[in-house]
């Protein structure tokens, strides 16, 4: 096995995947339900994503989005419904089984490894590819030696295209904040993803950090052929970058469409502003 | 009572002397010539050996010191394990002394055993560990294929697998140990195979059976237990080391081993008066060649990864279960080893010895030395032994009987004033020689670079 998170292993999986007239989604759940204890935190919740998408979900908090997150990734167990990622059901499977079929996520609340440098953090996503054994290790064979300089050139390399290469030897917990993002979405993408979860990228960014971050979004997607879905919170970002737009309140979706259809749909105002708000948007577009 | 100042000074120089002789040692060995490594560990050998050759009255290191010398080496074996347990992997375990005192029963039965004309301790234990060995080999193919099994289903299987294959051994050792018997002899009339050569290989052989057999006590036990929390695990691991005591004061009477002796303490363990430091001083240096090869290593990277954040380090792809699990075998095995040799070199156990409340030693010395931090370790665990057993013991017992007691109220308060001083621990992340992390490989000229984002642009 090698290290697969070359931008032109993946586009080339990207081209294959989409090769039938009508193309297998990346990601489809089908009722995906969870309850905790008497709470019924998501709903039959039905979401396609194509292949190369670009979609978000949006809701009110609580609504259930990082609970979606958290079952697509396998950390929580659904208490109903499938989730199929490429065709392949993937409920069931452990989080790093799940990771190693190419479903990369970030979180809402950043979890770098603050106490190792920023290489070591793109180093350890490495680590399923190796490539070598901890035998090879202990003996420090040839091939520990070829296999570990290849990774940490890569690794280099890797943060060097997100121009994070200056961070390098620093520990993550002493990098800024909107840096320590970007460290955490790189590190994501070093586990060579075909779908990439953003957990509210966002987060804590000024108007100027989110007009860098959108950038950097398509930028992404577009250098690695992703398929991305994130959750946000700023509808400017959400409004502006995704294709498809999934909104959920209490568990259930309640509106899906561009980001026009979204903003007109009286639920979602309703759902944001409260009914008078929703009532009073209503005449005045009428 | 008076207090003797020259004992001090020699004490601190003495101190200062094993101090840098490690570091010396793991200068050597982070040597990039292979030949300056080889001639710095014979020479390192070749040292203590001169030192404990007697001229007239006097001798270097003499039988005192070569005694702290040997403890340190032992201790240093289960500090590590301790460390790469609690320091790399981020798992509290209070259960290390429980696999120390493991490792020192088992070697200690064995080579007692032995020239004691009864080969069957080699031949059951021998086997015993190989076919848990296999069976383990055998049943985790087994569990990959059932894919989702739950955790104490696996236990389950392995337990049983366990139990049939102890039954197995103990058989087949009994079958074939009559074949040994004359060779060995009595104890008045000791056989062929029943000198002092033998009875190294033997030794070397039961420190190795006691290692793994300690590696696989700590799998069974770590497979169900590894998937509680950090501070149930703790709880878990302290039952543990009571349980393993519990044994050991009652071996004579529920477990089938009436030469341990149970709480009376197990006596006439052959003593290896005049090897014993060669083997703690070497199975202390392949530990930390394995140590630090394995922590500089990707695998010894997603061990860290598990203790800075469990649910990233899933979501990166790593097996946090299998991770966790290698840390407390190997960090087990470490503790049996230094049991064996412990064992052979003071020649009498006693359960008392591995009570758990001695057991906090070693985590206080990885706290002392810096979590993570393996030189730390090693320094701790040398300066623990000659300043607490050999300094403060011989000091204040000048001072009179019952003052060596303070040493248990002085060396908390060295650690308390150490936490508030410097948390991080004596040495922090700092390492010496061998032990700092390999230079990665140079950074590829400018261009390289160009090139790999240019065709990415592509």
């Amino acid at each position: 096995m090698t290290l697969d998170t070359t931008p032109k292993d993946t586009a080339q999986a990207g081209v294959t995947a989409s090769g039938d007239s009508q193309p297998t989604p990346v990601l489809a759940t089908r009722r995906l339900t969870k309850t905790f204890g008497g709470l019924r935190a998501v709903n039959k919740f039905d979401l396609t994503v194509r292949e190369g998408a670009l979609d978000g979900l949006i809701g009110p908090n609580g609504a259930g989005k990082t609970t979606v997150f958290n079952m697509i990734s396998g950390l929580y167990a659904p208490t109903a419904g499938e989730v199929d990622f490429l065709g392949a059901p993937i409920v069931g499977l452990e989080p790093f089984e799940i990771t190693q079929l190419g479903i990369g996520r970030t979180f809402q609340n950043i979890r770098l490894f603050p106490n190792l440098t920023v290489l070591t953090n793109v180093l350890i996503a490495y680590h399923p590819h190796a490539g070598y054994s901890l035998f090879h290790g202990l003996i420090r064979n040839a091939r520990f030696d070829a296999k570990e300089r290849e990774m940490t050139e890569r690794a280099r390399d890797f943060l060097a295209i997100f121009g994070l290469e200056r961070y390098q030897s620093e520990l993550a917990k002493n990098l800024p904040y909107g840096e320590q993002r970007r460290v955490e979405i790189a590190r994501a993408l070093a586990s060579a993803p075909k779908l990439l979860l953003l957990d509210e990228p966002a987060a804590g960014m000024n108007p100027y950090e989110i007009g860098r971050l959108m950038d950097y979004i398509h930028f992404i997607r577009d250098r690695f052929k992703l398929t991305i879905l994130l959750i946000e919170h700023q509808m400017r970002l959400v409004m502006n970058i995704c294709e498809q737009i999934t909104v959920m309140d209490f568990g259930e979706v309640i509106a899906r469409g561009t980001a026009s259809d979204v903003q007109n749909d009286s639920k979602v105002i309703e759902a944001y502003l409260g009914r008078g708000a929703a009532a009073r948007t209503g005449l005045r577009s009428h | 009572m008076d207090f003797n100042l020259g004992f001090l000074l020699i004490s601190i120089f003495k101190i200062a002397i094993v101090l840098a002789y490690l570091y010396g040692l793991l200068t050597v060995l982070g040597h990039p010539s292979k030949k300056v490594k080889i001639g710095g560990v014979i020479a390192a050998f070749a040292i203590i050996q001169i030192a404990l050759v007697p001229f007239g009255e006097f001798q270097v290191l003499a039988d005192f010191d070569k005694g702290l010398l040997i403890q340190a080496c032992t201790m240093t074996m289960v500090a590590l394990g301790l460390n790469l347990i609690y320091g790399f992997n981020g798992q509290f375990s209070l259960g290390q002394w429980g696999f120390y005192g493991i490792g020192a029963y088992t070697a200690a039965d064995i080579t007692y055993r032995w020239t004691n004309g009864d080969a069957r301790g080699l031949l059951v234990a021998g086997l015993a560990v190989t076919l848990i060995g296999l069976m383990i080999w055998l049943v985790a193919k087994l569990v990959r294929v059932f894919k989702g099994m739950p955790v104490l289903s696996q236990f389950t299987l392995y337990l049983m697998g366990t139990i049939v294959a102890g039954a197995i051994a103990v058989v087949v050792g009994n079958l074939v140990s009559p074949v040994f018997t004359p060779l060995l002899g009595t104890i008045s009339a000791p056989g062929p195979l029943n000198n002092i050569v033998a009875l190294q290989i033997v030794f070397l052989l039961a420190a190795l059976i006691a290692g793994a057999f300690a590696a696989e006590v700590s799998f069974l036990f770590g497979l169900p237990v590894l998937t509680l929390g950090s501070d149930y695990f703790g709880i878990a691991t302290l039952g543990f080391s009571i349980v393993v005591q519990t044994l050991m004061v009652n071996s004579d009477t529920i477990l089938p081993f009436p030469e341990m002796k149970g709480g009376r303490g197990m006596i006439g363990i052959p003593k290896l008066d005049a090897t014993i430091w060669f083997w703690a001083f070497l199975f202390l240096l392949l530990i930390i060649i394995v140590m630090r090869n394995m922590i500089y290593s990707s695998t010894g990277r997603a061990i860290t990864s598990v203790r800075e954040d469990e649910i990233a380090a899933k979501a990166m792809g790593i097996d946090v279960a299998y991770h966790k699990l290698l840390a407390f075998v190997i960090g087990s095995l470490f503790a049996g080893i230094g049991g064996a040799v412990y064992a052979h070199y003071i020649g009498f156990l006693s359960p008392g010895t591995f009570d758990f409340l001695v057991g906090f030693n070693p985590l206080i010395i990885i706290v002392f030395g810096g979590l993570g931090s393996m030189t730390g370790t090693i320094a701790a665990s040398f300066g623990w032994m000659f300043f607490l057993e050999g300094l403060l013991r011989v000091l204040l017992g000048q001072m009179g009987t019952e003052a060596p007691t303070w040493r248990f109220v002085l060396y908390p308060i060295t650690l308390l004033l150490l936490m508030l001083v410097r948390p991080q621990g004596l040495l922090g992340n700092v390492e010496w020689g061998f032990l700092k992390r390999p230079a990665s490989p140079a950074r590829p000229d400018r261009n390289a670079a160009v090139d790999v984002a240019a065709s990415a642009g592509q």
